[in-house]
């Protein structure tokens, strides 16, 4: 009944009404200076304008660190639960209310270390859902702890030697989980790119995965300064169902063909080998979508009383 | 020790080449039988179908499995006892009873195990399997014989009965066969209806084969005519015109159709015995009524698919035991914070860690009320019958929905799997939730309007046009601001805690079992109700002063507690956790812990409240209540 009153009201009182990238901004971001977040946040809200997407039915939900606090810094619907937990939320919001876009954003930490649970069982489920990493391989909000995906060797307040271990890849990690249907990389300093794949992630259908390189001022400056200066360690994976930016064909002269519905190259590609690759590594849009699988009929109230006394009549003495 | 065997007791029913026996019946007002096999040899379905035809016939009916702790021990040991213990009676029947009249046994271990619990009768008639007696394997024919001298301390009456040898004229696979000859020996003791046992037959086996129907029957049937044609006694125990029309079910079958009653549109678990059985039957009928099972990767995971969908305006509950009910506590706390309604409901087992998985016990209680960290106010309730499991899911929806907040339902391993009769609820429109209003909200509005005097306010539900904002468990404000400053933490901390206040007036205060003053009130809470009450009632007859309370809410209290404690010289909690015994080595006065609801009242109350509590993993017998009862009675009142 819920959905029908949503899909009543997402046509009715604001149809003509055109949003504009004002209209989902909230709070100022507060975020470092020069921290990736704010450009994420802004290909976000670009995606909502372009999408047309009602504040209304559009939920942002995070976990808990610097990345975590961006739905406070957006005008829609918000969810800044608690560490490592935005994905069963975000199942639960989608699961009983498809009619709602819904987004998640989350930390390293978040996503691939105390979240990392919900992050294989979502990629299975296949929610359709967009879940932004937003990886800058470091626990920032609470200054500077290794993080399952910092380079082995960078010193951190917990490993001063530096890591201790390789880092995990989270490209490799995602595509290894059978039912996965979206992976891409991309990177905040690339707005275009950027905000091309995001927008092909939200029009996926199923679990759209994109981990955003980001970088962090603060605690890990180096980690993508070679890329960010040297465009030559980038390689762009170019398809016509990736993503297509022709304004950055010039500048990153790397570039290989990759058919996103390969499995097999998709492995390859996320395996590291010095280069940093950004694109749409897999997609399949065939997949079962987990709140589809689960559509159950809706039922009035004289139904489900009429229906319950069925059953207590099997309990009957 | 040689390997001779002994030989086995005479039997002293009559044997099979004699004549129809002379039949003594005993007419009594109630009776307990317990059928104990191994595991997997079906005698908790015999069990079961025993309980509901004798709720069918309108006789009171409480049932208590006995579960096993694996799921295919070795056969023949006293760990594989599996089965079901059912007291029926005259009047309604509220607990387990003490110990059981009427035993069938399938071997001579799962019985031996029986025994060494104390959980027959002095004079107990045991129906026992005999081929053990004559097995081809010495270490067999040994096994039986020493646990015939063991046994024989006591003055059970034993009948031996040929259960396999008769199965096998009926079926090839005997061993799955003999809980229906078994039902059939019991239906004939006790004069039990045989179409009706048919019906519930039929229904059992309503998804599987008729030949499986057929041989079922045919094995119940065998079973009445062998008890006919040699036992010497039938058992009566007459049953009462119910005045109105009742269903009998399990308490976890209870809560499941509670929460379809209630309006619920999600349960979200991961599997946790005790708790599981109640998602079983969920996940086979909820969808029909537009509900949905989700399983989730595990127990953090469930709480926050159920806080998502309640955020998301739908109606979610997650169901657990206390090893998931610790893992659920962040999301608790977030619940509470972001004061999106929530219902949990813990099927309490043995603590602590994975402790006793099938065995009940109330340890949850405190970890319930003050498992988070910080202030987290919520509403804890506790169903005392299954019926209470049917309707406290509809009282906790509401609540959580009145309230913005988080209700914890604690039952037990004894409600979940005990079977009673009780009366039809009478569901109507009002119990199910409305759905949320999705219309724009007022200019200006904000997401937490709560009313200083009350703390409450209205809910806010994504789809609202213009009612955008982000819940935080960060501190907020009341527009979800986040804000460090002490002004806004506390103020949130006072709303959210005053609504428990609030609530907490709307409460009556518990009735009292027995008079209202005297010199010993025993304070209950849970499952134990049937088991006080029956114990405080021969106490009464014996000439103590003593009555009873039981609690329904935990948190916040009932009212008027303090009042009705004064009335009485002593007051004492009954519970199944664990305490301190006030004589034991280096426990004094000041050191004691005690039972969970005593701390509570001790606390709450500055009341000096003693009590008596066990953790025997089964639910508490009411002899025993009654000699902590007699034991308890402050002494110079005593004659
Ligand atoms: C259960 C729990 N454990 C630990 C923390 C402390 N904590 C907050 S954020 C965070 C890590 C943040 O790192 P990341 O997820 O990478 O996000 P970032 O701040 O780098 O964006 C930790 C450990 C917490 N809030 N909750
Ligand atoms: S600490 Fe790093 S990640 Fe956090 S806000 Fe500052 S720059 Fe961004
Ligand atoms: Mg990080």
């Amino acid at each position: 009944m819920i959905d029908q009153a949503c899909s009543l009201l997402s046509c009715g009182p604001d149809e003509d009404r055109e949003w504009t990238m004002a209209d989902y901004e909230s709070a100022a971001a507060r975020w470092c200076p020069g921290c990736g977040d704010h450009a994420i946040l802004t290909a976000a809200q670009r995606l909502l304008e372009t999408e047309q997407l009602p504040p209304e039915q559009t939920v942002f939900i995070s976990g808990i660190g610097c990345a975590s606090r961006f739905p406070h810094y957006m005008n829609t619907y918000g969810f800044h639960g608690i560490h490592g937990r935005a994905l069963p939320v975000a199942i639960g919001v989608k699961l009983r209310r498809p009619d709602l876009h819904v987004f998640v954003v989350m930390g390293d930490g978040d996503c691939c270390s105390i979240g990392a649970a919900h992050w294989i069982h979502t990629l299975r489920y296949n929610p359709d859902i967009v879940a932004l990493l937003l990886d800058n391989g470091v626990y920032g909000l609470t200054k500077n702890q290794t993080s399952p995906t910092s380079p082995k060797g960078k010193a951190s307040n917990t490993q001063p030697r530096g890591a201790l271990l390789p880092a995990l890849n989270p490209l490799s990690a995602t595509l290894g989980v059978t039912n996965a249907s979206f992976v891409a990389q991309t990177g905040d300093w690339v707005p275009a790119h950027l905000y091309a794949t995001l927008l092909a992630a939200y029009r996926h259908r199923g679990f759209a995965f994109v981990r955003i390189l980001q970088r962090c001022p603060q605690y890990t400056t180096d980690l993508f300064e070679g890329a960010v200066r040297d465009p030559g360690l980038i390689e762009l994976l170019v398809h016509p169902d990736g993503v297509a930016v022709s304004e950055l064909e010039r500048l990153y002269k790397n570039q290989v063909r990759h058919d996103p519905a390969d499995l097999d190259a998709a492995r390859r590609l996320a395996e590291p080998d010095g280069k940093i690759r950004l694109g749409v590594f897999y997609r399949n849009d065939a997949l079962p979508v987990y709140e589809e699988t689960r559509a159950v009929p809706t039922r009035s109230h004289a139904e489900k009383l009429a229906l319950l006394n069925t059953e207590l009549d099997r309990h009957a003495v | 020790m040689t390997m001779a065997p002994s030989s086995p007791p005479p039997p002293t029913a009559a044997s099979s080449q004699q004549a129809r026996p002379e039949r003594t019946i005993l007419r009594v007002p109630e009776h307990t039988v317990e059928v104990v096999s191994d595991s997997g040899e079906g005698a908790q379905k015999c069990a079961q179908i025993f309980g509901r035809v004798s709720a069918k016939m309108g006789n009171g009916v409480w049932t208590v499995e006995i579960i096993p702790a694996e799921i295919q021990p070795p056969a023949r040991t006293p760990e594989s006892a599996s089965g079901n213990r059912i007291r029926i009676g005259t009047k309604p029947v509220t607990n387990w009873g003490d110990h059981a009249d009427v035993v069938v046994a399938f071997n001579e271990q799962v019985l031996l195990h029986r025994h060494r619990l104390g959980a027959l009768a002095e004079d107990a008639i045991i129906l026992i399997e005999d081929q053990w007696a004559t097995h081809d394997d010495p270490d067999i024919r040994k096994a039986w014989a020493d646990a015939m001298e063991e046994l024989g301390q006591r003055s059970y009456r034993f009948i031996h009965v040929p259960m396999e040898e008769q199965c096998l004229t009926v079926t090839d696979t005997p061993r799955r066969g003999k809980n229906m000859f078994a039902l059939g020996l019991l239906a004939w003791i006790y004069s039990r209806d045989l179409d009706k046992i048919r019906e519930l037959i039929a229904q059992e086996f309503r998804k599987k084969a008729q030949a499986l129907y057929d041989s079922n029957v045919a094995l119940l049937e065998l079973g009445h005519r062998w008890a006919e044609e040699h036992l010497d006694f039938r058992i009566q125990v007459p049953a009462i015109e119910a005045d109105r029309p009742r269903v009998v079910m399990n308490g976890n079958q209870a809560l499941a159709l509670g929460a379809i009653a209630a309006g619920m549109e999600l349960c979200a678990m991961y599997p946790i015995t005790p708790a599981t059985s109640a998602s079983h039957y969920l996940s086979d009928i909820f969808e029909r009524f537009g509900g949905l099972v989700h399983q989730a990767e595990d127990e953090i995971a469930a709480a926050g698919v159920a806080v998502g969908a309640s955020f998301a305006g739908k109606v979610a509950f997650a169901i657990t035991s206390g090893p998931g009910l610790a893992l659920k506590t962040e999301f608790i706390g977030l619940a509470v914070m972001t004061e999106i309604p929530l219902v949990v409901v813990d099927v309490q087992r043995g603590g602590p860690s994975t402790g006793l998985p099938t065995k009940v016990e109330q340890g949850d209680l405190l970890a319930a009320l003050f498992g988070q960290p910080g202030d987290a106010p919520h509403v804890v309730l506790a169903p005392a019958t299954m019926e209470e499991c049917f309707l406290s899911m509809t009282t906790a929806r509401r609540i959580a929905e009145a309230f913005r907040c988080v209700v914890i339902v604690l039952s037990d391993a004894n409600l979940a799997t005990g079977v009673q009769p009780f009366p039809r609820p009478e569901v109507n429109e009002q119990w199910l939730a409305q759905s949320p209003d999705l219309g724009p909200v007022r200019e200006g509005l904000r997401p937490y309007e709560w009313d200083p005097e009350r703390g409450l306010s209205r809910r806010v539900i994504p789809g609202q046009p213009g009612g955008m904002h982000t819940v935080t468990g960060l501190s907020h404000d009341e527009w979800s601001h986040v804000g460090y400053t002490p002004d806004v933490h506390e103020r949130g901390c006072v709303m959210r805690s005053r609504k428990l206040a609030v609530f907490q007036q709307m409460l009556r205060p518990p009735l009292v079992h027995g008079d209202d003053a005297g010199d010993l009130l025993i304070v209950g809470w849970g499952s134990t109700l049937g088991a006080i009450e029956e114990a405080v009632d021969r106490a009464r007859e014996e000439g103590v002063a003593v009555s009873s309370v039981h609690l329904r809410f935990l948190s916040p209290l009932e009212p008027g507690l303090k009042e009705i404690f004064r009335r009485f010289k002593k007051v004492m909690t009954v519970e199944i956790n664990y305490s301190d015994e006030p004589n034991d080595p280096y426990i004094t006065d000041e050191n004691r812990r005690r039972g969970q609801l005593c701390w509570l009242l001790r606390a709450q109350t500055l009341v000096d409240i003693e009590c008596w509590t066990r953790v025997p993993g089964e639910p508490l017998r009411p002899g025993q209540i009654l000699q902590a009862i007699r034991g308890h009675v402050p002494q110079e009142v005593t004659r």
